[in-house]
């Protein structure tokens, strides 16, 4: 695999999903918990420095105080460095700076100048929300070879429903992997290929396009750039065949949860191919009594079990207590399923109790989602 | 530079050769425990939670896994502009270079670091506890009784208290004698090892300890006594907590499996008392359809297909289907096969057991070779070690680190046997 130390990246985290509903109230989708452990922004973070990338930058929007928090000074990545390292760039107001970012490409041009001081010769873009294991060297070897322009990964979605596919970014190729086509959410995708997301360009290349796109009023990446210049750059699609999800709502944030449950799809994102690296946080081991049935189910450090866990994954520090039972569930951070409580097809967000013998049912489209610090 | 009021200096040189094949490749503090620590994290923890942010660690005795594990201390938020944890190791000087000769001559031999940071205080540890403290407490204590040493004293029965060094004291708790190891304890108030002095007495104790020919420049045998008979001033601190001495097997595996009872006595989800590690890099545990697990202590990265009762698994074990481990400690990484039973042992790291191995069946016999060691019925394979499938080992076995299938004789290991790496077969 190619070494990406001539490579930098930007994640793009900050924009709001309304389908996420109060999984996403007060916090940037890609800072949603996600298998137990870590935030959606984990995986791309991880897979870039796995990639050999030690310059990082993250363009953040919608509420992000919880991503900020949880990067910190990027240590946990090994990006807390002397030179590059981690950069989270929200928005400023300043006296040439009017505030909120208008889309993608006006927040790489409100930050231009970090593009401008580095010195890597390539850049991959990404975005903060999916959930994937991937080495992106073999992806710039991919785009050196093909001497494209622009190389923008694409999936071939087999697994997603049409209505599914619907929500993606939807491309067509050529015989020799050139896009012909790149139609954002279509009502009417014309093919199963989708973007994840990752363009691969070079650094002084990116910064013209972003200063054309600028000058001409427009402010999106994908929209006023990658589309617009379909027929006069060289831009080719790569295949990624692993496994890849992108949260976007409560429905395939549930889905994409139930499917880590799935020993090859862990082993495929925690396993092989490098780490996840995540904030840590000093928790003991989980705890079982004599009472505890577990099955089919992921449990992070300090739970402590008293009571029924089936096809379910528990965040760090959960309480099941004695008759309780959790089903087809996630149980966020710090959440408590008091005794004889039940919960079922639910999302339980941070600290949320569950109080004696109550019952809490949802459906597997339908996820019954109880927001942040309730109590039920 | 800020000046220290105290500082520690924990002694983590110490061998800890009754816990056997644990201690072979590491000091005793170093020795893994609880399904995540190392036994130094309780005293370090202490250390950080009690507002100690500089702490000298000498170490003399295998110390490799000892300093990779504390690294620059950022576990404990030890990583310091000023102060932190320093290793301290000996070290050769000008005309001569000696190994520590015993813990009183570890410290003397590092009085230019203790100078360095000039405290006022130092506060003398041990690694090879399991126990939460609040040193600040004790140095309260300390001031208050203007005390020029303080031990820390825990009552232990009668029997037990000629197994340590024995205080007796007035009703303010100043000490008039002291009994190291005593066959007939005047008193149950047991040292912890854990003093502080008033660094200026100390040295001047350790600089003339060190002249001495027939001193075993040891606290307990030498310092505590000399100042005890030049009549300073000396206080018993007492500590009602857990604490207990994981130096035999049977200690150790016994404070193990105090973390599975129901309501353990010594709690490690206090969440204004962390014990801190370094955290391994491992998604959570996972336990299939058709595993299970009960009065357990699981840590991440575990994979769970067999049966698990009564036991604690470090970081990245996993059970193959239809195995059973029942009273055991298995640590980091290791695997255990297919069908296979354990019961009253303790796996090490990256071990291999191979399917349908049973552990620990048989009569209770001691170990042949080390009797004095395995004696408890509880069997012990060393780090490394590979199980060849349908092997039958029985108690008090003990199987050599990096021991593999070639260094097996046969498929039955009797109870007191023992596997070596590169052993002959008779």
């Amino acid at each position: 695999m190619t070494m990406m130390t001539n490579t930098m990246g930007l994640i793009l985290s900050g924009w709001k999903k309304p389908a996420l509903k109060d999984l996403s109230y007060k916090r940037s989708v890609s800072a949603i918990p996600f298998g137990g452990k870590y935030r959606a922004i984990d995986f791309i973070l991880s897979n870039m420095v796995n990639s050999g990338i030690k310059n990082v930058g993250v363009l953040t929007q919608y509420s992000s105080r919880s991503l900020m928090d949880h990067l910190g000074s990027g240590k946990e990545w090994d990006l807390d460095r002397r030179y590059d390292g981690l950069f989270i760039f929200p928005p400023t107001v300043s006296d040439e700076e009017s505030g909120w970012y208008k889309g993608s490409a006006d927040a790489m041009y409100h930050n231009l100048s970090f593009l401008k001081r580095s010195n890597e010769e390539y850049v991959v873009i990404a975005q903060g929300n999916g959930i994937f294991k991937m080495q992106m060297g073999d992806m710039l070897q991919y785009h050196i070879d093909k001497n494209a322009d622009i190389t923008l990964a694409y999936r071939r979605m087999y697994d997603y429903t049409a209505e599914e596919l619907s929500g993606l970014g939807i491309i067509r190729i050529d015989e020799d992997s050139r896009i012909t086509d790149l139609q954002e959410k279509p009502l009417n995708p014309q093919s199963d290929l989708a973007s994840i997301g990752v363009y691969m360009l070079r650094r002084t290349l990116l910064i013209s396009l972003i200063e054309e796109c600028i000058a001409h009023g427009n402010y999106d990446f994908v929209k006023d750039i990658m589309i617009r210049k379909l027929d006069r750059l060289n831009i080719y699609g790569y295949e990624f065949r692993g496994y890849w999800r992108s949260i976007s709502s409560v429905r395939n944030y549930y889905r994409c949860s139930m499917e880590v449950l799935d020993p090859e799809i862990r082993e495929e994102l925690f396993i092989r191919n490098g780490k996840i690296y995540t904030k840590v946080k000093d928790e003991a081991p989980a705890k079982y009594n004599e009472e505890a049935e577990v099955t089919n189910s992921i449990v992070a450090d300090g739970c402590f079990i008293e009571g029924t866990v089936e096809n379910s994954v528990l965040f760090r520090g959960v309480t099941v207590a004695k008759g309780a039972v959790v089903r087809n569930s996630i149980i966020m951070q710090g959440s408590v399923i008091e005794p004889d409580a039940v919960v079922e097809y639910a999302i339980l967000d941070k600290n949320v109790v569950l109080t004696r013998g109550k019952y809490l049912k949802g459906d597997t489209d339908y996820p019954v989602v109880v927001s942040k610090n309730s109590r039920v | 530079m800020v000046k220290k009021e105290i500082i520690a200096l924990l002694l983590a040189g110490g061998q800890g050769s009754r816990l056997g094949v644990l201690t072979k490749k590491s000091a005793k503090p170093a020795v893994l425990f609880g399904g995540k620590y190392r036994i130094i994290d309780f005293s370090l923890s202490n250390c950080a939670n009690s507002g100690i942010d500089t702490v000298g660690v000498l170490t003399q005795y295998q110390p490799l896994k000892l300093n990779n594990h504390i690294g620059i201390g950022k576990p404990w938020d030890m990583d310091r502009m000023h102060g932190g944890v320093t290793i301290l190791s000996p070290f050769m000087k000008e005309d001569s270079g000696e190994w520590y000769k015993g813990t009183a001559n570890a410290i003397s031999q590092n009085i230019d670091f203790v100078n360095k940071q000039a405290p006022k205080y130092v506060i003398i540890l041990s690694g090879d506890h399991i126990y939460k403290m609040n040193y600040s407490d004790m140095l309260a204590f300390h001031r208050k009784n203007n005390a020029e040493a303080t031990i820390s004293v825990i009552n232990v029965s009668y029997e037990e208290a000629s197994r340590y060094g024995i205080m007796s004291t007035d009703e303010q708790g100043r000490i008039y004698e002291f009994q190291e190891k005593p066959e007939n304890p005047k008193s149950t108030l047991a040292s912890m090892g854990v003093y502080i002095f008033t660094w200026e007495i100390l040295r001047e104790y350790l600089i003339r300890d060190d002249q001495r020919e027939d001193s075993d420049h040891d606290f307990g045998k030498d310092i505590i006594p000399a100042m005890l008979a030049d009549g300073r001033r000396m206080f018993a601190y007492r500590f009602n907590g857990y604490w207990k001495d994981v130096g035999t097997i049977q200690a150790y595996w016994e404070a193990n499996m105090d973390l599975v009872k129901r309501v353990p006595e010594f709690n490690l989800y206090d969440p204004e008392w962390k014990i801190y590690t370094p955290n391994p890099v491992k998604p959570p545990h996972y336990v299939a359809p058709g595993g299970s697990v009960k009065t357990s202590v699981v840590a991440e990265g575990c994979m769970i297909y067999g049966n698990v009762r009564n036991s604690v698994l470090f970081p990245g074990v996993f059970v193959e289907k239809d195995a059973l481990i029942e009273n055991s400690i298995v640590m980091s990484n290791s695997h255990i096969g297919e069908g296979s039973v354990l019961d009253h042992c303790i796996i090490g790291e990256n071990v291999r057991v191979g399917k349908n191995v049973r552990i620990g069946f048989g009569d209770d016999v001691p170990n042949t070779d080390k009797p004095g060691i395995y004696s408890s019925g509880i069997t012990v394979v060393g780090e490394g070690a590979e199980i060849p499938d349908e092997t039958v080992m029985g108690k008090n076995v003990m199987i050599d680190m990096y021991a593999g299938a070639e260094d097996f004789c046969c498929k039955t290991v009797p109870s007191g046997a023992s596997v070596y790496k590169g052993g002959e077969c008779e």
